[in-house]
């Protein structure tokens, strides 16, 4: 018999994960890595496809108004003009007119729900908002064409009689359809849920002893507001508006179907004359030549990077406010 | 004798301070009336105006007298946190209210079994229906299932089991995306695909679109629903021997999938009603098209787009009718999904 005593060997540790983790944690960082992908494909299609429009442009694409193009019976384009400024313009007008009405309406509102309403109330308008946040933007299109049209150029009448000395709300000719203010009022009452839930979950965050303690010292409910929520909620607020102005900007349908599309700068709210990139992209798709179509492709790259730097911004500036990026 | 103390609720209202509530809306709605009727000032909107503005100022000059200048600032903002409150609300009761009283005429037995192959969207209402709108939205939305349930369910994964070196720029990519407007979602395919290779409006066209804009909502919520299995599961996965993989496969997502279920029924929602994408990529067909990989292909949002360009109080109706259709389908939807988030842990 052997004397030898078996030394037990140590178990070879491993750090190393095994096959099947590795396919796994490949296929699940390719997932991951696809909205890369997708946004760098984006980017590249449309400056690809625009590239001839824009280079024939330059820096005319955005500072002219003009969008024409002329081609004789075998479709060859003898004289053609693009310029977006008119439309840039007119989309940033709805937009920080909507942003502008929604803002103040959606603080409101958020404020009512964490602090005034009771549960029963909360719970159930909570759940109203979040319903209508999903609500098709088609239906606010025509909606707003159909049953909200009339009442806001009433309302655009009132203002330019009483403010129309102030430049902003001149109204030169007399007439009020389908203004910017119109879209303006349709494109607020889009993102005024998604400002008010974004409000409401970083109000939600207020330090609750700090809340206490302001009572404690004999607060009304408006002192601490004033002294606790706005100061820690206002940057998240700011990133709340943000987020729905890359919103109010991207919008097509609804704003299509209440904007009168003109091709001149146009910085009267009230003028029924405005512009929309997207919309302008709905417009001219339908009868669009080849040439024309790579123009409306430079369009959209313009729009979707528009709307990347606005979002981009409103994601930092929520993200700032500690964990209340949800 | 004993006496009892009956335990009383100071901060609890009294009989008369009820009264005195009551009294102080009453005097806003009278001089809201007598406003309206002696000055030029007319319309619902003047009502409005001076009812608010009335009930601000009488409940803020009753708390100066009663209890000084900051109760009364708190009375006005209590006025205007409601009246902000109201202004979010009225908006939705008015659409659900008109798109319930437009469309409701435009039901009939026919609608959901016949489709628009026959009919003009400005003939009479009971001629033609919506089922090549109906199953054109459904083939849409199945394809873009298909397409983004799995990258939307892999990039939660990633961002919340590897929580690889790319998790920071992936999650600003994927917020970034929700924010891409969903017509350059449609001029992206358009170019990308459409124009260079299928050069032919098709159902997959639409649903390729439709899943760049699913992504992200189904990333974000599944995200959400992960971080909120607690991470004993995933332990206790490891302790036994398991690799990532089989921890993953088989206790955390299963343990989520109420929560993940509803992930996909929010993406559902959202995508359900897209119209421009569309209008650019599938062609609209107006027969009943079950071939998704060729051929235009009808849907609602372009139904609705389509009736309501039309322009005859026909064909208007028929716009309503088919945005009450899929109106009712973001509801049940939606509270599909409140439903199932409301336990979002299973058992």
């Amino acid at each position: 018999m052997s004397n030898a005593t078996l030394t037990p060997q140590p178990r070879e540790i491993s750090t190393e994960p095994r096959r099947s983790d590795k396919v796994f944690r490949g296929v699940v960082t390719g997932g991951g890595l696809t909205s890369l992908l997708i946004l760098g494909l984006i980017t590249l299609f449309l400056a690809y496809r625009g590239f001839e429009v824009l280079k024939e442009e330059g820096l005319g694409f955005i500072t002219n108004a003009e969008w024409s193009i002329s081609t004789d019976d075998a479709g060859n384009v003898l004289e053609s003009s693009f310029g977006l400024s008119a439309m840039l313009v007119g989309t940033i007008l709805c937009s920080i007119v909507a942003v502008t009405i929604a803002l103040p309406i959606s603080v409101f509102s958020a404020l009512f729900l964490n602090f005034y309403a009771p549960q029963w109330m909360k719970k159930f308008l909570v759940a109203v908002i979040d319903m209508m946040a999903a609500f098709p933007s088609i239906l606010f299109g025509i909606w707003g064409f159909l049953v909200l049209m009339p009442s806001v150029e009433y309302w655009a009448k009132l203002i330019n009689k009483y403010f129309g000395w102030i430049p902003l709300f001149e109204v030169e000719p007399y007439f009020f359809t389908r203004s910017p203010f119109v879209a303006g009022v349709v494109l607020a009452i889009m993102i005024i849920p998604i400002i008010t839930s974004v409000s409401r979950e970083i109000f939600a965050q207020a330090p609750l002893d700090r809340i206490q303690a302001a009572f404690a010292l004999g607060a009304t409910r408006w002192t601490m507001i004033k002294a606790v929520v706005i100061p820690h909620g206002r940057s998240g607020v700011v990133g709340g508006a943000m987020l729905g102005l890359g919103r109010a900007m991207g919008e097509t349908v609804a704003v299509y179907t209440v904007l009168n599309i003109v091709f001149q700068i146009n910085w009267h709210v009230l003028l029924g004359a405005g512009g929309n990139v997207a919309s302008l992209i709905i417009l001219k798709f339908g009868e669009a030549s080849d040439y024309e179509i790579k123009a409306l492709m430079a369009a959209g790259l313009v729009l979707f990077l528009l709307t990347l730097i606005v979002n981009a911004l409103a994601n930092l500036i929520v993200k700032s406010t500690g964990n209340s990026g949800k | 004798m004993t006496i009892i103390a009956v335990p009383n609720k100071p901060w609890a209202k009294s009989p008369v301070d009820r009264v005195r509530d009551l009294a102080f809306i009453l005097i806003s709605i009278v001089s809201s009336y007598v406003v309206v009727a002696v000055t030029p000032m007319k319309g619902k909107l003047a009502y409005a105006f001076v009812l608010f503005a009335t009930y601000a100022i009488v409940t803020g000059l009753f708390s100066f007298v009663t209890r000084g200048a900051p109760a009364a600032k708190d009375a006005v903002v209590k006025t205007l946190v409601a009246v902000g409150a109201i202004l979010t609300v009225v908006p939705i009761a008015s659409i659900l209210f008109t798109v319930l009283k437009n469309g409701l005429p435009g039901m009939h037995k026919g609608l959901i079994t016949t489709d628009m192959s026959l009919a003009a969207p400005t003939d009479p209402i009971i001629i033609g229906g919506v089922l090549h709108a109906i199953t054109g939205t459904i083939t849409l939305v199945v394809l873009a299932l298909i397409m983004s349930v799995p990258i939307g369910i892999l990039t939660a994964l990633y961002l919340t089991e590897i929580k690889g070196k790319f998790s920071g720029p992936i999650r600003f990519l994927v917020q970034a995306m929700s924010g891409v407007p969903s017509i350059v979602a449609g001029l992206f395919i358009l170019s990308a695909i459409l124009y260079p290779i299928t050069k032919s409006y098709s159902a997959l066209m639409g649903a390729l679109a439709l899943t760049i804009l699913m992504i992200p909502t189904v990333a974000r919520t599944s995200e959400e629903v992960l971080l909120l299995i607690p991470n004993d599961l995933r332990e206790a996965g490891t302790a036994l021997g398991g690799t990532q993989w089989r921890t993953v496969a088989m206790i955390v997502l299963p343990a989520a999938r109420s929560g993940l279920m509803t992930a996909v029924i929010l993406g559902i929602a959202r995508i359900a009603g897209e119209t421009a994408p569309l209008l650019l990529l599938t062609g609209g067909g107006d027969k009943v098209n079950l071939n998704p990989a060729s051929g235009p292909i009808g849907s609602l949002p372009y139904y609705i787009w389509k009736s309501f360009n039309a322009g005859s109080p026909e064909a208007i109706t028929r716009a309503w009718n088919g945005l009450l259709v899929l109106m009712l389908l973001v509801l049940i939807l939606f509270l599909a999904a409140r439903a199932l988030s409301s336990r979002k842990i299973s058992k």
